[in-house]
């Protein structure tokens, strides 16, 4: 066994935002000795940048109901979503939503004294007929006020928290259980051993492997890394959504609120062009439809500005009123980040990376699942991933706004009172296997040794320019192919990343060699997922094979790290209790 | 253009000094954090904290041209050169612009920041009228960045006893909060010469908020209250 010290709990968590946080509550409430370890203090996790809303059916705006907030999380997946999972999602969605109020989550409110909900993309009533209001709102700081809520939870429940250290690699045994994770202090550049008899992964996504993205800095993907290190495979990889409204030039996130809310999209014609693109649903089709539709805008020469490069949101119309009250930090980004103030003007838009359907492989408690004996879902021991970088998948091939903080709340949960049910107190800590934590101190080894080659700003950037070139809105073929052998070459370049600063103290270069690790593996897991999928579905559009088929692609794409390979699973049709939704033509 | 950054490794100055920078700006560079991991992409060994680069986070509070505020969306073209950037005063030096906000946390903590409420809630929501609602507006919404505490100066010379201008926001927040039912204990916690009364309103909290809250008046609120309770 490896020198490393070792400290010991019941259960770890790995990501302090939503997910992590609400799985952490469920664990510490029950008494269980719990750890969770975060890059970044929890309430600077990025669940903080949420802002439209949480979906739940409560009704209290309108009649609405669980299952048709089911059929439209089936339909916005483009039916690749696994039914039992949102079936599981839409049920639990009040009961979620009503811990969280009395959690003290401060929700907007109706004049009855009911949480405020307000109409979102692709919430509909009576399976698609009419527009809904679903989307429990804080102002436009939903998720701000989710996690320091969950935050503040926590420490009444006195979760122990490690912050700013950085999980590195999984400790797998012979028998493939996970044991634990190897971790790394920024503060002191220590590395340690947190061993547990549950490893919780609540890393969120990894939007940074694009140039455009509305994802802080800190979302790197490293769940998903030390997940295909760990030789699990990843799923669903090349499902990345586009969010129709980031302002251009910045990438920062305008919320689907605005829209919700009355606001509406423009070209350079003044036209509100999404009518002839969704005559129902209109600015608030689906994500993926509405990027969609703006891309073709401002291909066919129709988009906005000096480059003709970008389309208007415009919510003037809406008064100053509705503005301040419920879209206040939106007009506070729109005046920062684009020099105007919504109120007179609207706001310079194109579609920005956003979120990532695919993910770690799980089942509807959490617990991580991989392709073993014939069993396309076996349960890897010891192993749970929770919220943006778990697949269970209730997202498919493309999620519904506010569908994110309910999966983060819901599953958070889910995976914390199962992980309770296993009694784990009972148990004892199987041995560590010999070796353990060897790779990832030879990973900091390599880092620290190189020398001669590229910093990581430079790597990242290519590696970031490369996606985004390659893996866009739109995608063919000889694009993708293209991309795939740069990805490659880069991956190259990164093994030989040359690290100028050693020290053992808050050495945030350090952090970032790390972390191109996590991106490289995200990329490709990505890229190669989307090359090989040859069918347009939800967010994968590909203009050389532009209709869904579900003769031959109606499954889920599996990405292994180890000879960057691919295989694929059925999706699960069968919902818990209702009957299934079969897949149809998809119109908004 | 032109900065001047405060400088500081443990493990090899023997003290902190300034280290002057120009940097070539892209055309796309907007924002203080632009020019930032610009500048670490040329000298990696600078350490700061960022996260969101959009101002909710709260990760990259600084010192800037004397003042406490948020790289990320301090715009460029408002600094006059050379840019002087510190370390958040008042907190030790981890490394270069990075803080141990250990202390300011601690006073968070300190302040019981959960909603307490032990009467068993109802199967839905509890009920909250959109004015009880309106009592949060300007109090929930904080970022936890410490650019108010340690731009305080009575928290520089009590950071151990006094809550602070961010922690006492808090402590309003679950006392404004018409769901809570700890009122009086938290006023009954507060009601002491150093937590709450070490604030003597000189008012560079408001003054330097990213955010634009006011915590100066959420103490005044305290202090009303803890009047009102005594007559």
């Amino acid at each position: 066994m490896s020198a490393l010290p070792v400290r010991r709990f019941d259960a770890i968590i790995v990501g302090a935002g939503g997910s992590g946080m609400r799985a952490s509550l469920a664990l510490a409430e029950a008494g269980l000795s719990v750890a969770v370890l975060s890059k970044v203090f929890p309430t600077r996790s990025h669940t903080v940048a949420a802002q439209g809303g949480i979906g739940a059916a409560l009704g209290n705006m309108s009649e609405d109901s669980w299952l048709w907030h089911m059929y439209d999380t089936i339909k916005g997946s483009d039916w690749l979503g696994d039914q039992d999972a949102i079936e599981y999602m839409c049920r639990m969605a009040p009961k979620v939503v009503y811990e969280l109020e009395h959690f003290g989550m401060p929700f907007d409110r109706n004049p009855d004294g009911t949480i405020y909900q307000r109409p979102f993309g692709g919430h509909m009533a009576n399976f698609g007929e009419k527009p809904v209001q679903r989307a429990c709102a804080a102002a436009d700081r939903t998720g701000h006020a989710l996690v320091h809520t969950l935050y503040q939870r926590n420490v009444r429940a006195h979760t122990q928290f490690f912050v700013e250290w950085m999980a590195l690699d999984l400790i797998r045994d012979a028998d493939g259980d996970v044991l634990g994770v190897v971790a790394y202090e920024m503060e002191t550049g220590e590395v340690m051993i947190l061993q547990a008899k549950a490893t919780i992964f609540a890393t969120g996504g990894a939007g940074r492997i694009f140039a455009a993205s509305t994802n802080a800095f800190i979302n790197t993907g490293d769940g998903l890394g030390m997940t295909a290190r760990a030789d699990i495979p990843l799923q669903d990889m090349e499902f990345w959504q586009f969010h129709p409204t980031g302002v251009a030039g910045a990438g920062v996130l305008i919320t689907e609120g605005v829209r919700g809310e009355g606001g509406i999209l423009l070209n350079c014609n003044g036209e509100r062009f999404m009518e002839r693109y969704a005559p129902n649903a209109k600015d608030l089709a689906s994500r993926d439809v509405v990027s969609r539709s703006m891309d073709q805008e401002i291909k066919e020469g129709r988009g906005c500005g000096p480059h003709k490069d970008h389309v208007l949101l415009k919510l003037d119309h809406l008064g100053p009123e509705v503005i301040l009250k419920r879209l206040p930090s939106i007009r506070e980004i729109a005046i920062k980040f684009a020099n105007v103030d919504p109120i007179k003007e609207p706001i310079p838009v194109v579609p920005t990376i956003h979120y990532q359907m695919g993910g770690i492989p799980t089942n509807v408690h959490g617990q991580v699942v991989a392709p073993n004996d014939g069993d396309d879902r076996a349960v890897v021991n010891g192993f749970y991933a929770v919220g943006e970088c778990a697949c269970v998948s209730v997202h498919g091939a493309n999620r519904l706004g506010t569908n994110s903080l309910l999966d983060l709340v819901v599953f958070g949960r889910a995976a914390g009172e199962f992980i309770v049910g296993q009694r784990l107190d009972r148990e004892s800590h199987k041995p560590l296997p010999k070796g353990a934590g060897e790779a990832a101190l030879a990973r900091l080894a390599r880092i620290d040794g190189n020398a001669g080659g590229e910093g990581t700003a430079a790597i990242a950037t290519d590696l970031r320019n490369s996606m985004q070139t390659h893996c866009g809105v739109y995608r063919n073929q000889a694009l993708l192919s293209e991309g795939v052998a740069k990805v490659m070459e880069i991956e190259a370049r990164a093994q030989r990343v040359t690290l100028s600063d050693k020290s053992r103290t808050f050495n945030t270069a350090r952090v970032e060699a790390l972390e191109l690790d996590n991106l490289v593996e995200t990329a490709k897991a990505t890229i190669v997922s989307a090359e090989a999928r040859r069918e347009s579905r939800g967010a994968q559009a590909r203009s050389d094979h532009p209709e869904r088929d579900d003769t031959n692609w109606l499954k889920h794409s599996l990405w292994y790290r180890d000879g960057n390979r691919l295989a694929y699973k059925s999706v699960n049709m069968k919902p818990l209790s209702v009957d299934a939704f079969p897949p149809k033509a998809r119109t908004y | 253009m032109k900065f001047r950054i405060y400088r500081y490794d443990p493990e090899k100055d023997a003290r902190p000094y300034t280290r002057d920078y120009d940097v070539e700006l892209a055309p796309t560079d907007r924002m203080l954090l632009d020019a930032l991991v610009r500048l670490k992409s040329v000298d990696e060994t600078l350490s700061f904290r960022r996260s969101c680069r959009e101002g909710v986070c709260g990760s990259d509070a600084m010192n800037i041209n004397g003042k406490n505020g948020l790289a990320c969306i301090t715009n460029l073209r408002e600094l006059r050169e050379p840019v002087v950037l510190k370390p958040l005063p008042g907190l030790p030096v981890i490394r270069d612009l990075v803080v141990d906000m250990s202390q300011f946390f601690k006073q968070y903590h300190s302040i019981k920041p959960y909603l307490v409420n032990e009467t068993p809630p109802p199967e839905k929501e509890r009920l909250q009228s959109p004015e009880d609602r309106e009592e949060l507006d300007g109090l929930y919404e904080c970022i936890l960045c410490a650019c108010c505490s340690t731009s305080c100066p009575s928290f520089w010379w009590n950071p151990d006893k006094f809550v602070g201008p961010a922690g006492l926001l808090q402590a309003y927040r679950f006392i404004a909060d018409s769901r809570d039912e700890a009122v009086n204990d938290r006023l009954d916690d507060l009601e002491d010469p150093y937590r709450l009364f070490r604030c003597y309103s000189i008012m560079n909290c408001v003054d330097v908020c990213p955010k634009g809250l006011n915590p100066t008046r959420a103490i005044g609120k305290i202090r009303d209250l803890l009047v009102k309770r005594a007559v």
